[in-house]
């Protein structure tokens, strides 16, 4: 039998892998370049006033994001206390009722098609639901970003409940615990770690959420007096002064941007790490 | 995610510990009716979604009819609406974001599993996770100042002067348009084919890719001829989820896509997307009962369209992880 010819196949073998390797350092340099932009501009921006003060108009220096910060952070909560325990809940269903149930398939489809729908369209759901009748408020857009972290916290709860060992639910139960004990307390304790990465993907992933609060909270240029009216919020500021002609917004919103993303990637970071230190 | 435990997980059978009924305590009746109401919340609103966006499109299904999807005019003045732009705008991005990311998210999802030693392939997964998780809107103001400018001083020249005979080619380049929507897109979706694909690839038994090894194949066959092809099914599955993404992605794609409502054939002209028609112009449409019913139509549109990819994804993926024997 004739060997067959090396060179061809060796060229190929070392083309792709350049390739590769190219693609992989394309990747990290797409990276780098964006967190540096961020980086960069946004530090500029940051200062005391920042954090402290109301937006300033066009073309005056100064002034802050302080309301917006405020606002975000208050929506940001509202909806993780609306979006987690209703996923949390429909995470238990699955994971510990989840096969005695005919519901429970449907379910899990629908939990996976609501993470892969555009948070735009829970916009326009809200902005139907609730905008057209009480008018743009806080409540809306909390509503909204609670709907987005629902089946994020369903999903992964689900997944790290199953983790846990059965024996462990046996043994709870033999000693006479009722089911709802079972879970709460053996159970829960059992996934606390992953439970807890759950909850902070979910908030990692609204907290640098846009497009739902275009036409729920919308925004405000005022310090937030109530969730029942427009609420000022970092991402949608970010929208429309950097889509204003005046420099001085465009600045402010690159400060915002650095404080989004500084937060999105610490709440990642955080989820690691909470994930190492998991005990099951 | 792997567990760590002295217990392999195994699959989640909590039947076991189940107690028949009749031992069931009125705190486990009301334990089991919550939580079950709580995943019964979840249907009711995929329920909810869908009548609510058909309701609120009726005025511009009552007034425009199935031409709405052909018409290509975009007349807000004159009350004119057609949605032929929009979707023609959210195809070509998307067409555009998928033919970049999917064969570099591949080879880089081959990258990390077959090529790189598994210290780099760490901090190369760390990086493309990072890049997930940078939201839409920073991609946007990244796009906006600093890669739209790029891509105007440096490579649309370029591009046009070794392309410009192709008409995709022709026109101004200002650095904003469909071109650049669908390359930041590409950049947003890329981490995802890779991660997907990686998974997948890492399900591959390694005694098959041994065994190719063992009869003496070099790394590139092995992976093209073993990996890739044992793992086109898992592939598929992940190009569809990224393709979900594309087409509903919205902030970044505003920023960059120019928002004008025309169809032309140059890639390098301005654009609009169902996403970014619905961004840009909810504010305009406030009191305008037929503006905003055509906004929520598109709405109704995008849903359609993703709601189909996404069911097909579920279904493939399932259908794929039981022949390969895991969950992909």
């Amino acid at each position: 039998m004739r060997p067959r010819p090396q060179t061809g196949r060796k060229l190929a073998d070392l083309a792709v892998k350049v390739l590769s390797g190219v693609f992989a350092a394309v990747a990290l340099l797409l990276l780098g370049w964006i967190l540096y932009t961020v980086l960069q501009r946004g530090a500029a921006a940051l200062n005391w006033a920042f954090f402290t003060e109301l937006p300033p108009p066009p073309f005056m220096e100064g002034g802050g994001l302080a309301n917006a910060i405020v606002g975000t952070l208050v929506i940001t909560a509202l909806a993780t206390l609306i979006g987690v325990p209703l996923g949390l809940m429909t995470g238990i269903y699955l994971a510990e009722f989840g096969s005695h149930s005919w519901i429970a398939g449907p379910v899990r489809f629908v939990v996976n098609v609501l993470m892969g729908a555009p948070s735009i369209i829970i916009g326009v759901f809200v902005y139907g639901l609730i905008v057209l009748r009480f008018g743009f408020s806080g409540y809306a857009g909390a509503v909204a970003l609670a709907i987005l972290m629902l089946p994020v916290v369903a999903r992964t709860s689900e997944d790290m409940l199953a983790l846990v060992p059965n024996t462990l639910r046996e043994s709870a139960l033999a000693l006479g615990a009722p089911r709802w004990r079972v879970t709460f307390g053996v159970v829960f304790r059992a996934a606390k770690a992953g439970l807890i990465t759950g909850v902070i993907l979910a908030v990692a992933r609204i907290s640098g959420e846009t497009a739902p609060l275009l036409f729920t909270a919308v925004n405000s240029p005022f310090w937030p007096d109530s969730l029942g009216e427009p609420t000022p919020n970092l991402t949608v500021t970010i929208f429309q002064y950097a889509m204003s002609p005046y420099t001085n917004w465009q600045e402010l919103a690159w400060g915002a941007s650095l404080l989004i993303t500084a937060f999105v990637l610490f709440m990642m970071l955080a989820a690691r790490f909470v994930l190492r230190t998991r005990s099951i | 995610m792997p567990s760590q435990g002295y217990l392999p997980p195994g699959p989640p059978t909590p039947d076991a510990a189940r107690p028949s009924r009749s031992r069931q305590s009125s705190g486990d009746v009301l334990f089991r009716l919550g939580t079950g109401a709580c995943a019964l919340v979840v249907l009711i609103l995929i329920v909810a979604i869908f009548a609510e966006l058909i309701w609120g499109s009726r005025f511009a299904m009552r007034e425009f009819g199935w031409r709405f999807l052909i018409n290509e005019d975009w007349n807000p003045v004159r009350s004119i609406y057609g949605a032929a732009s929009v979707i023609y705008g959210t195809l070509v991005s998307t067409a555009i974001a998928m033919i970049l990311a999917v064969p570099v998210g591949l080879i880089t999802a081959l990258f990390l599993v077959e090529l790189a030693p598994p210290r780099l392939s760490r901090v190369v997964s760390t990086g493309v996770e990072l890049l997930a998780a940078i939201p839409s809107i920073i991609y946007g103001m990244w796009g906006l100042f600093v890669f739209a400018p790029w891509l105007a001083n440096y490579v649309q020249p370029g591009l046009q002067g070794t392309l410009g005979f192709l008409p995709f080619f022709q026109g101004p380049t200002t650095g904003l348009g469909m071109l650049t929507a669908g390359i930041i897109l590409a950049i947003m979706i890329l981490p995802f084919i890779t991660a997907v694909s990686r998974d997948v690839f890492r399900m591959i038994p390694p005694a098959l890719k041994e065994s190719a090894f063992g009869m003496g194949a070099t790394t590139w066959e092995v992976t093209r001829k073993v990996t890739i092809r044992y793992g086109f099914k898992g592939v598929i599955g992940a190009t569809l989820l990224g393709l979900g993404r594309a087409i509903g992605e919205t902030m970044a794609v505003t920023f960059v896509i120019g928002n004008r409502y025309q169809i032309k054939a140059s890639l390098l002209e301005a654009g609009a997307t169902i996403t970014s028609s619905l961004a840009n112009e909810f504010s305009e449409a406030v009191g305008n009962e037929l503006f905003q019913s055509v906004l929520i139509e598109l709405g109704l549109i995008l849903f359609v369209i993703t709601f189909g990819i996404q069911a097909i994804a579920q279904l493939w993926l399932k259908r794929v992880s039981r022949s390969m024997g895991g969950g992909a």
